[in-house]
């Protein structure tokens, strides 16, 4: 039977480029062999990354889709295909397929509005093509706010790119924290949920939340205290998954698969769902 | 409407087998009824019901995705699929027949699995009528109707003939290249068999269970039930009701290591397994109360949400025949399904 042409089927990608971030994640940038990208995606969207024989893992695209010459990722190594990928060179082949799930509706509801982007560690990852969306098309979007925090300097992802552009761009605020006093930091300390209510944001705009569970937790009560209604808040959420399509039953909470109609939800739409995640 | 002597169904297999591969539900060793494919000489089962449900020819338990070879740094993606050519079935019952609608979908709607896409397309859907429903079948219960199984081509059968009605062109086409080993026969004979069908299954014990209190949008009123922990108490997480379900469907993707190259394939998985949502950063299914609840909360309520009010369940029975605490599904529809079922 010839011509099979599944969803399944990945194509190859060659990581041309590997940039280590943190001592445990690394961004690979990944073209096709003909060196093209290997498909359009919008922002908050992912792709299932593999080498065979290793396994195949969800990442989110973390370049923005306005980068026309190759797709990035921001990886963080714990398990087969992560650290599989954390010992590969240059020039090395990988599969991948997608673009999966529902992005954020950055043409629509965020549109005109001012932004507020809170990350804590890998959570930039998703976030960061948001922001880079944003920044592609200034004129559309109003004020931007970002609070970005990790455990320590090192463990800031994008740090560069963080300091040499985003600081320096008109309208956009750049709030950095560390969970613990550093040498040669001299920024803000402390976690992320206390440090939004900290700079006390006016609640005239949308926020976008991306973080470990707990970190979105809190964040996400903090926003409300300030007098955030959830229907201004948005996050991604994270479990696992197999095919990315909404097929292999895997990523579900109640009627919703996160793989398809995620991985970004808007906060009120969590409400709905069955306590599960 | 075409009929054939029982005492001559060799002939008709014979016939169709020259067209194309015939499988139908043939005794094993163990006495149970399992599909095979038809050589000469194999003998159709009238066994209700097949130890495997039908999903097995287009959802079979393991399915090529694709092959890889690697070398140095590069990797060469190639295709490797097994799906056959075109084949018929014959035997189908109701309940199976209602399971491929929802199956198709899950893996028909966009993006459109192909694997599933292809078996589908390539099959002749023979269905045949229960004459002999088991105090296991529930089919009615989802409204479909042991005595008018439908299909490709509707069959039915009494002590001495099968009688064969084509309802769609692939039945017609087939049938056609067949007509020699078949009389003609009018309406009358099946009539009276389905009146006879109809009223058996009234008799059953399960024909009066409802799940009307289940369906679309109902998360809120059923997942938080107390009932839950009692009815997953005893539960093994063993799987097997997911595996011989007709309508279950998740499936897990794996690589192996051929020592010539990698190939990819799923294969069936199960929501009761324990690592089947288990991540790093956690794991939103703790207990097998959480496992065993998605199984049947995705049958009664989640796909009815997402699938116009159709449920997930076509009341085969299956599941109350070879589950090794005697839990199933008619269990649960009656202990949270209200008064309605005693
Ligand atoms: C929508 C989505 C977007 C993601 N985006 C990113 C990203 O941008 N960057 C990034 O570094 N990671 C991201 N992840 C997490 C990433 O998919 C997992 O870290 C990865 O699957 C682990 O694969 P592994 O083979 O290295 O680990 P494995 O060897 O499979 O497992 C190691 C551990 O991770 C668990 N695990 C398996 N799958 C997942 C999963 N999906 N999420 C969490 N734990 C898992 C295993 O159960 C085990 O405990 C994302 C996950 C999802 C679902
Ligand atoms: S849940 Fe049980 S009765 Fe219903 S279709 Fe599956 S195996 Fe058959
Ligand atoms: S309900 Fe029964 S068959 Fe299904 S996993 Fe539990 S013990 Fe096994
Ligand atoms: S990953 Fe398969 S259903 Fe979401």
């Amino acid at each position: 039977m010839a011509n099979i042409n599944d969803p399944l089927i990945p194509v190859i990608g060659v990581v041309t480029d590997i940039r280590i971030d943190t001592p445990d994640v690394k961004t690979f940038r990944v073209v096709t062999p003909d060196g093209k990208k290997a498909f359009e995606h919008k922002p908050g969207q992912c792709a299932m990354l593999s080498m065979p024989g290793v396994g195949e893992a969800m990442f989110s695209i973390t370049s923005s889709p306005t980068n026309k010459e190759f797709m990035e990722f921001s990886i963080k190594k714990c398990g087969c295909v992560t650290q599989w990928l954390h010992q590969i060179e240059v020039g090395q082949q990988i599969t991948i397929r997608g673009p999966y799930g529902h992005p954020f509706p950055v043409d629509t509801a965020f549109k005109g509005k001012d932004l507020l982007f809170i990350a804590g560690g890998i959570g930039l990852a998703p976030l960061r093509s948001v922001i880079n969306y944003v920044r592609f098309y200034r004129e559309n979007y109003g004020k931007v706010d970002i609070v970005y925090g990790s455990r320590s300097k090192d463990d800031l992802v994008d740090y560069k790119e963080i300091i040499d552009e985003w600081c320096n761009d008109e309208g956009i605020n750049v709030h950095l924290t560390i969970d613990r006093e550093q040498e040669g930091w001299d920024g803000h300390v402390g976690f992320v949920p206390n440090y939004v209510k900290e700079l006390g944001f006016d609640t005239n705009k949308v926020a976008i939340i991306c973080g470990p569970p707990i970190m979105i937790k809190f964040t996400l009560a903090g926003l409300t205290e300030l007098g955030f209604d959830k229907t201004q808040v948005y996050t991604t959420m994270e479990l696992r998954m197999k095919c990315g399509i909404g097929k292999c039953g895997r990523c579900n909470i109640g009627s919703k698969y996160v793989c398809k109609d995620g991985p970004v939800f808007r906060c009120d739409e969590l409400d709905e769902l069955p306590d599960e995640y | 409407m075409k009929k054939i002597l029982k005492k001559n169904l060799q002939n008709l297999f014979a016939a169709i087998s020259k067209e194309t591969d015939l499988f139908l539900p043939v005794l094993n060793s163990a006495k149970n009824a399992e599909f095979k494919k038809w050589t000469e000489g194999t003998e159709y089962s009238e066994e209700l019901n097949t130890v495997r449900s039908a999903k097995d020819f287009f959802f079979p338990q393991t399915e090529n995705i694709c092959d890889f070879k690697t070398s140095g740094k590069n990797i060469e993606i190639i295709e490797n699929s097994e799906l056959p050519e075109n084949f018929a079935v014959f035997g189908v019952r109701a309940c199976d027949l209602k399971s491929f609608e929802v199956l198709d979908n899950v893996f028909l709607s966009e993006p459109v699995d192909s694997f599933y896409k292809t078996r589908r397309e390539n099959a002749v859907i023979f269905t045949m009528a229960c004459n002999r429903p088991k105090e296991t079948c529930f089919c009615h219960t989802f409204n479909i109707n042991a005595a008018d199984p439908k299909g490709d081509v509707e069959c039915f059968e009494d002590e001495t003939y099968v009688y064969l009605n084509p309802l769609t062109q692939k039945g017609k086409d087939l049938l056609n290249k067949v007509t020699s080993a078949l009389e003609d026969e009018t309406e009358e004979p099946v009539k009276k068999i389905k009146a006879e069908i109809e009223e058996r299954l009234k008799n059953l014990p399960l024909y009066n269970l409802s799940a009307e209190s289940f369906g679309s949008d109902k998360t809120e009123e059923f997942f938080n039930r107390k009932e839950w922990d009692e009815l997953s108490e005893a539960c093994l997480g063993c799987g097997t009701c997911t595996f011989v379900c007709p309508t279950c469907q998740c499936y897990d993707i794996k690589d192996f290591n051929t020592g010539h190259g990698v190939k990819r394939f799923r294969c069936w998985d199960s929501c009761m397994y324990s690592d089947f949502t288990k991540m790093s950063a956690g794991q939103p299914r703790t207990h097998q109360k959480e496992r065993f609840r998605q199984r049947f909360m995705h049958k009664l309520v989640y796909y009815p949400t997402n699938n116009n009010g159709m449920f997930s369940c076509v009341g085969c029975g299956r599941c109350l025949k070879k589950c090794p605490i005697s839990m199933n599904i008619v269990k649960v529809i009656k202990k949270l399904g209200g008064t309605a079922n005693g």
